[in-house]
């Protein structure tokens, strides 16, 4: 028993079809909980009811880069193993990536506007998610670019490498550039550094929510795509008998 | 190799505008932006680095898929990949070619369309240092954008959609570099983060660009 037996589209197909289900009612449960119950918490004495817009902000944000690192892995699993299903996931998280990571922008301006008096500020955090934006947008767009699709894997899976050192640098050189506006971490281990348990609830659901809802997303989008690769290959039979 | 760089050399050069354009159009662009912004010494000297490093920017962009789209188009990138050099080597040395055509004469005129801008003269040094130190990294980085595009018939685009993120770092250490000596400031910090960028770059990016150039030719 070894996680490369998952490996095997036909093995994929059939554990993915059968946990989708649950994945999609666990998801749906845990955002739909999450949202409501972070809707229902007091207001903050000093943001007022905006601060409810964390429980979609943080946990859109947080996947938008953990998106990127599950691309990144499943690409170089893709360049050293040659699974195919690897680069087809990396492919179907990449839209998945790109919209968590709009959510987390447009969120950050709706709340920016009342709290901070703007809609965008050129403050590290935003332009790097701003950067982070750009390479999912590249990224898609040489998927969709390229015609043979283990080419398109290949050039992808090279790009998800250099792009995530330079998305890293990028990270880290802003802070070189501008000073920051955006709060430090809100979550830690320490209490006391970290937001009050009333919050904190609600939102660790969320989170777990948003998980959840990218791994469903991400199932069926990777169905969608062995689908569309088993009807190419039957086509291509088709045409050559 | 040597022979590689002076063929890719003589080819720019003997192809009219090698090493012209690149120029032309950094003049182009400095004398279109106080058309933007206005004539003022006042609005122009603050953003005057940060022209300069766009416009070096964007002469470099303009230029990047002859790098390799001619030689795929007429077969050599295919002697050059069966070729006992190894590719890596090749690339390094055709992004070696595009930066002496296009990085190198922009150094040269940097100083001098500076002045255009009222790029105080203090700052002559920061900017020829950090536009000697930056480019190198931004051919190479183009040349790994015009090795995964090569194959496409619309690339064009596509590769300053995947090249110019790319450029981020350089940009945001360049211009600071600039900035800092403008004001008098330590100048350290940005030069080396700027060399450390471009010296990984140099050693790394080769392997990534030959990578995507094996599957472009597979």
């Amino acid at each position: 028993m070894s996680i490369w037996e998952y490996a095997n589209p036909v093995k994929f197909m059939r554990t993915s079809g059968a946990i989708l289900p649950w994945v999609v009612a666990g998801a749906a449960v845990c955002t739909l909980t999450g949202l409501v119950w972070g809707f229902l918490t007091p207001d903050d004495f000093r943001q007022g009811s905006t601060v409810k817009i964390v429980f979609l902000h943080v946990p859109a944000a947080m996947m938008a880069i953990n998106i990127w690192v599950m691309m990144l892995v499943a690409s170089l699993i893709w360049l050293i193993r040659r699974h195919h299903v690897s680069a087809l996931a990396a492919k179907a998280a990449a839209p998945i990536g790109a919209v968590m990571t709009l959510i987390g922008l447009i969120t950050g301006a709706v709340w920016g506007q009342p709290m901070w008096g703007t809609w965008w500020e050129w403050d590290p955090r935003l332009t790097s998610f701003l950067i982070l934006f750009l390479f999912y947008i590249g990224y898609i767009a040489l998927w969709s670019a390229v015609e043979d699709p283990d080419s398109a894997a290949d050039l992808t899976g090279v790009l998800c490498l250099v792009g995530s050192v330079f998305a890293l640098l990028s990270r880290y050189a802003v802070f070189f550039w501008n000073q920051g506006l955006h709060q430090g971490a809100s979550l830690s281990v320490q209490p006391g550094e970290r937001m009050s348990a009333v919050y904190r609830y609600p939102l660790y659901l969320t989170m777990l929510g948003f998980g959840l809802l990218f791994l469903a997303l991400l199932l069926i989008r990777t169905r969608t795509e062995i689908r569309r690769r088993r009807l190419a290959a039957l086509q291509a039979r088709e045409m050559r008998a | 190799m040597i022979a590689l760089l002076r063929r890719d050399l003589a080819l720019a050069v003997r192809a009219g505008g090698g090493f012209g354009l690149g120029v032309a159009f950094f003049l182009i662009l400095c004398a279109l932006v106080p058309f933007g912004v206005g004539p003022d010494t006042a609005a122009l000297q603050p953003i005057a680095a940060g022209i300069l490093w766009l416009g070096a920017l964007l002469a470099c962009l303009l230029s990047l898929d002859r790098i390799f789209a001619l030689d795929h188009e007429d077969g050599s990138l295919d002697l050059l990949a069966t070729s006992p050099l190894p590719l890596e080597g090749a690339v390094a040395v055709k992004a070696m070619a595009h930066w002496i055509t296009t990085g190198l004469p922009l150094i040269v005129v940097a100083p001098l369309f500076g002045i255009l801008l009222h790029l105080p003269p203090a700052a002559i040094p920061a900017l020829l240092g950090s536009l000697l130190l930056g480019t190198p990294a931004l051919s190479m980085l183009g040349a790994f954008g015009a090795a995964v595009t090569v194959g496409l018939r619309r690339g064009g685009l596509l590769l300053s959609l995947l090249v110019l993120p790319l450029y981020i770092p350089t940009l945001i250490f360049g211009t600071e570099m600039i900035r800092r000596g403008q004001e008098g400031g330590d100048m350290g910090p940005p030069l080396l983060f700027l060399a450390g960028i471009t010296a990984g770059v140099l050693a790394v990016i080769p392997f990534a660009a030959a990578a995507a150039l094996r599957v472009n030719l597979r």
